[in-house]
């Protein structure tokens, strides 16, 4: 709205002067911290920046940064950011949630956002269990997850947040972790780069109610092997020095890990987050079964594509082009009308 | 067309018309355009569009009958009528859904050509009633319609399947002739709405003249009618139904308060027509959003009124039990809102296509915790137009849902309008925030947005974009002033109380409750809110022309109600309250003002016949009815 230069801000800028009451140790802080230290890297102003979220831990988010802010109802922040996005196409929009929230009460919301493209970006922290009502279990959690709504193991099949968002049409489908904040950073910066509904899935720990249920992959130990960062136009490889391994595409079309030092570096499969046809991106989310085999992080999707708002008001100034400004007398009399002396 | 020349033409002061068929065969269509002619021609009228839910049920059945009523008169009329004068009946399913409304020596026009065993059969006729004599005590006119229509089609080259289909035509031409209404009008619309398939023009065109004709020249009518003009005050007038008007008002409200429009809705009947209308009026700045479903279209409604425009998301019962959670959170965020909601018959699907009054009680108290909202009602199918703008002007000055609740009779009901003079309405001021309105601890200037207006008691609207402004607010609690999260019990009462002197205030700021009491002297008086209005008014009328005395006051405002309200009722000895519903607001009237209010209910899917609130009135009264 201004037009005065973006002033230099620091992380201090962005934090609202609400004190933060997630549990200690929760992976919430460190998503915190990534994102209000990108933010005065963004080139955005405070008074443009709107954070909304839904219910859950996660829905806390904007009264910690000092910027406009909305905590909503329980799933419906995509709906709400819809109306604000698309008629304020001036602002930065981002909607913070968690897997209950996006997943299980506001599913539908989320997939028509995406479907539409909405310019939002939508941060769906993962840690597969609800945490704020203590500990039942959630839409990601695993089958025969045992907590106090499951006490018999769970029987529900989990959804892949990923293969969710790809199938829901999303242009712009990333994954990253709540243990590697430059890995977050770099991810929420080309989310908000990007010209459409961006959906990052965080991978974040409860420490409370489902302790290191990604140690398994994002422990600093085991990371490297686990881990597989995706780089477009590069081949997909992880692995320490030496043990390297990678994705090849099989004869059957499906995907598979290999060695790089038996199959040699030419077999693997180059990442392509901009192909238009999202079968591999698919595919690559669906390489691990769960947090516990090797899984791509990175950039899945990116592809451009005609942006919801901009064409809503396109078909505005369209409208107006071809008759005029709306009158509101002339609308009165739009059908017949007679005149009585 | 020559006109009758060898027919009497006998004057009458009203006449009631009802076209009634096969969903199939255009009833809706024919009886909008008799009514537009006629209006055209000056008569005042009120319309009844009575349909199923089924879009094609099975073709000859009585499930799917489609009537349309219209009342046209040469005075001033309230209502789309009792009882119809005259029956246009496509087929014998439509004869018999009706003639119940039809009394002795009324006028039968029947499309003989459709009275044959198939149908019969469909219909539940064991016998021909065209044939034995049970439709004696009516004037019956047996017409082949679809026969006529087909023959003189076929000159044109249209097959006479297709031809089949223009014989609504027919029986408009023919009705058309019959109550000397003008045929250049239908002509005129008939080339303009066909003009991309010229030989449905045609076909429809010869259709009405044939129709027309056979009135003049089939020697089977004694004489034909007229009914003059009706006397308007001086002005511009046009044909509206609730919906227009109401997608009109919120265009003509959102202009007067210089703020963009953003609906967001699922469609639903009956109030899809609403977001059709502002759908393709995209000249006006209107954002349409169709969303995936009703709490996404209020949602989006919220969340285009949390950036600085108007958000409105239209709805009908089922629609707004989904809404109430949002309405929760709107009610806390404190943030303009317009709820439309157009009832139909509930609970649950309900009768989608019918008319009913029994979501107040919803609108009044339907959603968890103390969350009071202001909610009003149209009484008319034009005075939608004045109250989307009241609806605006009250959500935008005192941050707030608003609830209006229309229903599916205004929706699609219709009536000459009086066009307003638009230079005469009252801007709406936004007054969004511009400044920071507080200090903080540092001495430093900060926006604290729950420091409320002290006259309003409404607080400041700063959409996001002004620097300084910065703030964040939600569902939870929120602490007086500076609107941070707060769990304080003293604090939370201290919100409740705030939130509802905020809504209760709103009542000095409405007009008073009118009575029309004529003698100033009547013990009895009558209570409607929306669209009983019509009715009742209509109903205390010929009350007076027999000499008994009632009163009547119209609520447009149900919550608040005007401050004059316990007054008004504590000076009548008796109260009479009809609603289409089981007595919501004679509940609300007796639980807030210690009165006797008495419920006169109806649920019928129609609305009341002035009749009924005719021997109502006159059984309180202690006369016979």
């Amino acid at each position: 709205m201004t037009t005065t230069a973006i002033p230099v801000t620091t992380r201090k800028d962005w934090s609202s002067d609400q004190e933060v009451r997630w549990c200690p140790g929760c992976g919430d802080y460190s998503i915190l911290a990534a994102v209000q230290m990108l933010m005065p890297e963004l080139g955005v102003r405070r008074e443009s920046t709107v954070f909304l979220s839904g219910i859950g831990c996660a829905a806390r988010f904007p009264y910690y940064m000092n910027t406009y802010g909305m905590h909503s109802i329980h799933g419906r922040a995509p709906a709400i950011a819809t109306g604000l996005a698309t008629t304020r196409p001036d602002l930065d929009v981002w909607v913070i949630t968690g897997d209950g929230d996006s997943l299980s009460i506001g599913g539908n919301h989320l997939i028509h956002a995406l479907r539409r493209n909405v310019r939002v970006n939508i941060l769906m922290f993962n840690n597969q269990i609800y945490g704020l009502t203590k500990g039942q279990y959630s839409p990601t959690s695993e089958v025969a997850k045992v907590t106090k709504s499951t006490p018999f193991g769970s029987l529900d099949t989990p959804f892949n947040p990923v293969s969710l968002a790809l199938g829901a049409e999303a242009s712009f489908v990333a994954r990253t972790h709540d243990m590697d904040r430059a890995h977050m950073q770099e991810t929420f910066r080309r989310a908000h780069e990007h010209n459409g509904a961006a959906f990052v899935e965080v991978l974040q720990n409860c420490n409370v109610f489902n302790d290191g249920a990604f140690e398994k992959i994002t422990g600093k130990e085991v990371r490297s092997n686990m881990l597989i960062p995706l780089v477009h136009g590069h081949p997909i490889v992880f692995g320490v020095e030496g043990e390297e391994r990678g994705v090849a595409q099989r004869a059957d079309g499906g995907l598979e890990i290999v060695t790089v030092g038996e199959t040699g570096p030419a077999g693997l499969l180059v990442h392509d987050e901009k192909r238009d046809d999202p079968g591999l991106a698919f595919a690559l989310s669906r390489l691990a079964r769960g947090p516990y085999e090797p899984t791509p992080i990175g950039v899945f999707r990116a592809v451009e594509r005609p942006e919801y708002g901009a064409q809503m008001s396109e078909q505005i100034v369209q409208a107006q082009e071809k008759r005029g400004l709306g009158d509101v007398a002339a609308l009165l009399r739009s059908g017949s009308s007679w005149t009585v002396e | 067309m020559a006109s009758g020349t060898h027919h009497a033409t006998e004057q009458l002061d009203q006449v009631i018309v009802r076209f009634a068929g096969d969903s199939g065969d255009g009833m809706q269509l024919t009886g909008d355009r008799f009514t537009t002619s006629s209006a055209l021609m000056g008569n005042d009228m009120s319309t009844f569009p009575d349909f199923p839910a089924e879009i094609r049920a099975p073709a000859g059945t009585l499930n799917g009958v489609s009537a349309f009523q219209v009342h046209i008169s040469d005075h001033d009329i309230l209502t789309p009528g009792d009882s119809p004068n005259a029956l246009v009946a496509m087929n014998p399913a439509a004869l018999k859904a009706n003639i119940d409304l039809m009394a002795k020596g009324t006028i039968l026009i029947v499309n003989s050509d459709s009275f044959e065993e198939r149908n019969l059969a469909k219909a539940g006729y064991a016998e021909n009633p065209l044939t034995d004599g049970t439709l004696g005590a009516y004037t019956v006119y047996e017409v082949p319609m679809t026969s006529i229509t087909q023959e003189v089609c076929k000159e044109a080259g249209v097959k006479p399947r297709d031809a089949e289909r223009s014989k609504n035509f027919f029986a408009l031409g023919l009705v058309s002739w019959l109550y000397t209404r003008p045929v250049d009008p239908t002509l005129k619309w008939i080339n303009e709405r066909f003009s991309s398939k010229p030989q449905v023009a045609e076909a429809n065109t010869r259709a009405f003249r044939a129709g027309f004709d056979f009135g003049e020249t089939a020697e089977l009518f004694e004489s034909n009618y007229e009914v003059r003009p009706a006397t308007f005050e001086p002005g511009e007038y046009v044909q509206v139904t609730g919906n227009s008007a109401l997608a009109w008002g919120l265009i003509a409200g959102t202009r007067l308060a210089g703020l963009p429009l953003f609906l967001g809705s699922y469609p639903i009947t009956p109030a899809s027509d609403i977001l059709h209308e502002l759908s393709r009026r995209k000249e006006f700045g209107i954002r349409t959003f169709q969303a995936e479903d009703e709490i996404a279209g209020i949602g989006a409604a919220l969340g285009a009124s949390f950036g600085g425009s108007l958000g409105v998301t239209t709805t009908s019962g089922p629609g707004l039990d989904l809404k109430s959670e949002t309405l929760g959170l709107a009610i806390n965020l404190e943030l303009p809102l317009v709820v439309v909601d157009v009832q139909r018959g509930g609970p649950s699907t309900g009768l989608p296509t019918k008319t009913e009054q029994a979501d107040l009680l919803h609108a009044m108290y339907g959603r968890h915790g103390e969350a009071p909202l202001p909610i009003i009602a149209p009484q008319t199918p034009s005075d939608c137009f004045a109250i989307a703008i009241e609806a605006i002007r009250i959500a935008v000055k005192y941050r707030t849902p608003v609830i209006v609740l229309s229903d599916g009779y205004l929706a699609n009901g219709a009536e000459p309008w009086r066009l307003p003079d638009l230079d005469a309405l009252e801007t709406i001021e936004p007054g969004f925030a511009s400044e920071p309105n507080h200090v903080d601890e540092e001495g430093n200037p900060s926006f604290w947005p729950y420091i409320r207006d002290p006259q309003t008691l409404a607080r400041p609207w700063a959409p996001p974009g002004l620097p300084g402004l910065e703030h964040r607010i939600g569902g939870l609690e929120k602490s007086d002033g500076s609107g941070n999260v707060s769990y304080e019990g003293v604090n939370h009462e201290r919100m409740v109380h705030l939130r509802r002197d905020k809504i209760a205030g709103i009542a000095a700021d409405i007009p008073l409750l009118e009575v029309n009491d004529e003698t100033g002297d009547a013990q009895l008086l009558l209570v409607s809110w929306g669209s009983t209005y019509a009715a009742v008014a209509a109903g205390v009328k010929r009350i007076r022309a027999r000499g008994m005395k009632a009163a009547h006051a119209h609520f447009r405002y149900l919550n608040p109600m005007p401050t004059n309200t316990g007054e008004v009722m504590g000076r009548y000895a008796q109260i009479l309250v009809p609603e289409i519903n089981l007595g919501q607001l004679s509940r609300i009237l007796r639980a807030e003002f210690l009165v006797d209010a008495k419920s006169m209910s109806k649920m019928q899917g129609n609305p009341f016949r002035v009749g009924e609130i005719e021997s109502a009135i006159t059984e309180m009264l202690g006369g016979k009815s």
